[in-house]
């Protein structure tokens, strides 16, 4: 048992993992519901007022930690951040020059599908963007792994693009049921 | 899994006491209350051995009020004072209520939620919630002999912050401490979870009087979690009723009806529809004031063709809730149909076919979310037996947001965040010694901040003075267990506490609330002041029990001196506890209380430390 408990702590610590981006995502499950079984306020819904206010602090604070270390893009930018590097992504905001064009391409095409109502079209466009998308994580994990913060810190940047487009995406095939 | 106690010689040790506690389903058409006896959920039946509670009250000009049965007597002869579906006007102002012309209301002219003026003046829907609750509370402590330690009442999943604040207002009124705060959906989803042993994803589809709600849960190790949620709060089995009484004004060619005609053509409209849920026509007879006779049927296939559009408006949000939770139909095990009004056959063919599996009708729709609610109700007042170490994770339904330049909408938290959940959000000063600031909480999904729900305009005072852009607010927006939100401010480089008041757009102030409290209790029939001191000595007991038993579990993390102080707390709480002085037992509560507040936190740690390291408390404690 750890000798005290700083409820500053950072995420990874708070659930006793790793500082990594790689992840046993079955383990953190684990541990949040176990976490979770220990702070949260219905837990302590039959004790004082003050022991309540303080379940309610822990349990939110274990919420925010398991959202943040279950998401890979978040996870990624949190780990920057401990790392110190978080500004890459916050103001540096050069892109290849490849990388731009193609996205523009996508973000026309999935404009056109749209348009048109193609449904079809739009599925295929999510379909493959997940793919690559998926990729980029895989790449992501070993750069940023390896502490290669520089072209972690871009892939970061892509993937907020990718995964920004991937909503709307979403977002259009939602308008397009209703 | 409790604790062995060993009592000092001569001294026995307090029998494990059972604490009084109910689950409340507070509903749009009836009402009812449940609570766990013997290891048991059971709805509370009244003295007829009824179990449902019409939510109706009847405000009679002879200054007498009934609840209930007895107050829907009322309804087709004084329906102007006779307040039915009440829910569906709690934290709505009137703009937002459908089909305002046609209730047979005399509605006040004012902003925020909308007021009633009856022949006992003028109502609030949180007042007359407020006596719903109050006669199921007499109905409970009646039955169960006592005051009650405590209440879960269950509200609509997709209730935004206004209309839960007045619920948890209501409950107040009726003196009722309310436990928690709990969504009917994951009420029903307790219930028929723990009694078959659930594993996997289930949805659960709760179509009440005049709310939907679906929501989709993962079930897995006595953990209830609830992956998203969505609905509709101004959709239920009232619209099929509308829908009917537009269809017999329709058939018959009837002019526009006198209160009491329109009274009693909704209520011939409802008995038509539960008709029709076992038989293929429903007879619709009525004889009304200007001595014409309403004589016609309804067939089940006109009944779903005129129904058709209400049925098709449940499967958008429930798509969008399947989308939110990443899943597609075919991965949903299970179909809870909760609600009075999933017993439409169309509604079970819908779902049915939409989710491609027969849905589960095996727990009686009307008292499902009674029975999850007692039973979080139970294990909330630390009734515990084996086998109740489940965890219940629920969501926020509506995305959080507040108003930004040009009308927009910056969400803050977004919808289905897990609670308790809290962001906090930087702001500046854009004045030389500006010392205060305005903010806009909006709910809802959309980017204009007039197509979301306003939910109240908070007022941050006693910002330091600085120069302008050197003062930074961190706002804190903190959504508790019951989905409810508190904004709290600090300066940052300072550490000042900024005042924060609160303008709730459609709920009430805390100065009316006080005032109807008063107003409540110089009505009340019993003595104010015993209950009052009645409901002190309750809390002086849980508070004494739950340091007791703290003490019991963690006594080491004291020091002497420490120990010491909270030991004289408590025998100073439990030497007043006895008397009649009310106010000595709120200060000795309120000692006690901040006595044990450093306990508490590092009783917090050591159970995180605990989980950590892979020792469950239940393991440790046995």
């Amino acid at each position: 048992m750890t000798a005290s408990f700083d409820p500053s702590q950072d995420f990874f610590a708070l659930f006793g993992l790793p500082r990594r981006q790689a992840l046993d995502t079955a383990r953190l499950e684990v541990l949040y519901r176990d976490l979770q079984a220990q702070v949260h306020p219905d837990k302590h819904a039959h004790l004082s007022d003050m022991e309540q206010r303080k379940a309610m602090q822990w349990a939110t604070r274990v919420n925010e930690a398991y959202l943040t270390l279950k998401n890979p893009l978040k996870r990624a930018r949190y780990l920057l951040a401990l790392a110190g590097h978080d500004a890459l992504i916050e103001t540096n905001t050069a892109m290849p020059a490849e990388f731009l064009m193609a996205q523009m391409e996508l973000r026309e095409a999935v404009a056109e599908a749209k348009q048109r109502g193609d449904s079809a079209e739009l599925e295929a466009q999510h379909r493959s963007l997940k793919q690559t998308i998926r990729s980029e994580y895989a790449t992501l994990q070993s750069t940023l792994d390896a502490g290669d913060y520089d072209s972690a810190g871009e892939r970061v940047r892509q993937l907020m693009f990718q995964e920004k487009l991937l909503h709307d995406i979403d977002e259009a095939l939602e308008v397009l049921e209703t | 899994m409790a604790l062995l106690q060993i009592s000092e010689p001569g001294q026995s040790a307090a029998p494990h006491e059972h604490r009084l506690a109910v689950g409340i389903d507070l509903g749009t058409t009836n009402s009812l209350v449940a609570t766990v006896r013997s290891g048991l959920a059971v709805v509370l039946n009244d003295a007829l051995g009824r179990p449902l509670l019409p939510s109706v009250v009847h405000y009679a000009a002879d200054g007498h009020s009934e609840v209930g049965y007895e107050a829907q007597a009322f309804q087709a002869s004084d329906p102007q004072n006779t307040l039915v579906s009440v829910k569906r006007l709690m934290g709505r102002g009137r703009q937002d209520i459908q089909h305002v012309e046609s209730l047979p209301y005399d509605f006040v002219d004012a902003e925020g939620m909308v007021k009633l003026r009856t022949a006992q003046g003028i109502k609030s829907p949180v007042e007359v919630s407020a006596d719903i609750l109050r006669s199921l509370r007499e109905r409970a402590e009646l039955s169960l002999g006592g005051p009650l330690t405590g209440a879960v009442i269950t509200v609509p999943a997709y209730f935004d912050d206004a209309q839960r604040q007045a619920t948890k207002d209501a409950a107040r009124l009726a003196g009722l401490k309310v436990l928690r705060l709990l969504n009917e959906p994951t009420a029903a989803a307790i219930a028929y979870g723990l009694d078959n042993g659930a594993e996997g994803i289930y949805a659960v589809y709760d179509l009440g009087g005049g709310t939907f709600d679906i929501s989709i849960l993962k079930l897995s190790q006595g953990v209830f979690q609830v992956l998203a949620t969505g609905g509709d709060s101004a959709l239920g089995g009232d619209d099929f009723d509308h829908r009917v009484f537009c269809w017999i004004i329709e058939q018959a060619k009837l002019a526009p009806l006198a209160p009491q005609d329109a009274g009693l053509l909704q209520m011939r409209a409802r008995e038509a529809k539960e008709y029709l849920t076992s038989h293929g026509e429903a007879p619709i007879t009525a004889r009304l004031s200007t001595g014409e006779y309403v004589d016609l049927r309804l067939t089940t296939e006109s009944f779903t063709a005129i129904t058709h559009t209400l049925v098709h408006k449940t499967l958008g949000p429930t798509r969008k809730a399947l989308r939110d939770a990443g899943l597609s139909p075919d991965e949903v095990k299970g179909v809870v149909m909760v609600g009075g009004a999933t017993r439409m056959p169309q509604i079970q063919k819908a779902v049915e076919d939409f989710f491609g599996c027969e849905p589960l009708n095996n727990l009686d729709p009307d008292k499902v979310v009674a029975l999850g609610a007692a039973t979080q109700a139970n294990l909330l007042v630390g009734n515990r037996a084996a086998g109740d170490d489940w965890l219940l994770l629920d969501v926020i339904p509506l995305s959080l947001g507040i108003e930004t330049m040009g009308g927009l909408v910056e969400k803050i938290i977004p919808r289905n965040s897990t609670i308790p959940v809290a962001r906090a959000q930087d702001f500046t000063t854009f004045k030389d010694g500006q010392t205060a600031m305005a903010l806009h909480v909006v709910q809802g999904e959309r980017e204009l901040v007039s197509d979301c729900r306003s939910l109240a305009r908070f007022e941050l005072r006693g910002i330091p003075p600085m120069v302008a852009g050197a003062a930074r607010i961190r706002v804190t927006f903190q959504v508790d267990a019951d989905g409810l939100l508190a904004v709290a401010a600090r300066e940052q480089t300072t550490g000042h506490e900024a005042h924060i008041e609160v303008k709730p757009s459609y709920g009430l102030s805390d100065d009316e609330i006080a005032a109807m409290l008063k107003d409540s209790i110089r009505h009340a029939t019993d003595d104010a002041y015993r209950r009052a001191l009645r409901e002190a000595q309750v809390e002086a007991q849980r508070l004494v029990e739950a340091v007791q038993s703290a003490l019991r579990e963690d006594a080491e993390l004291l020091t002497a001196a420490e120990r010491a102080h909270i030991d004289a707390c408590v025998a100073k709480l439990q030497a007043v506890m006895i008397g009649d002085d009310r106010r000595a037992v709120d200060a000795a509560i309120e000692a006690l209380s901040s006595g044990t507040a450093d306990f508490a936190a590092r009783r917090m740690n050591r159970s995180v430390q605990r989980a950590l390291a892979g020792k469950k408390v239940d393991a440790v404690s046995l």
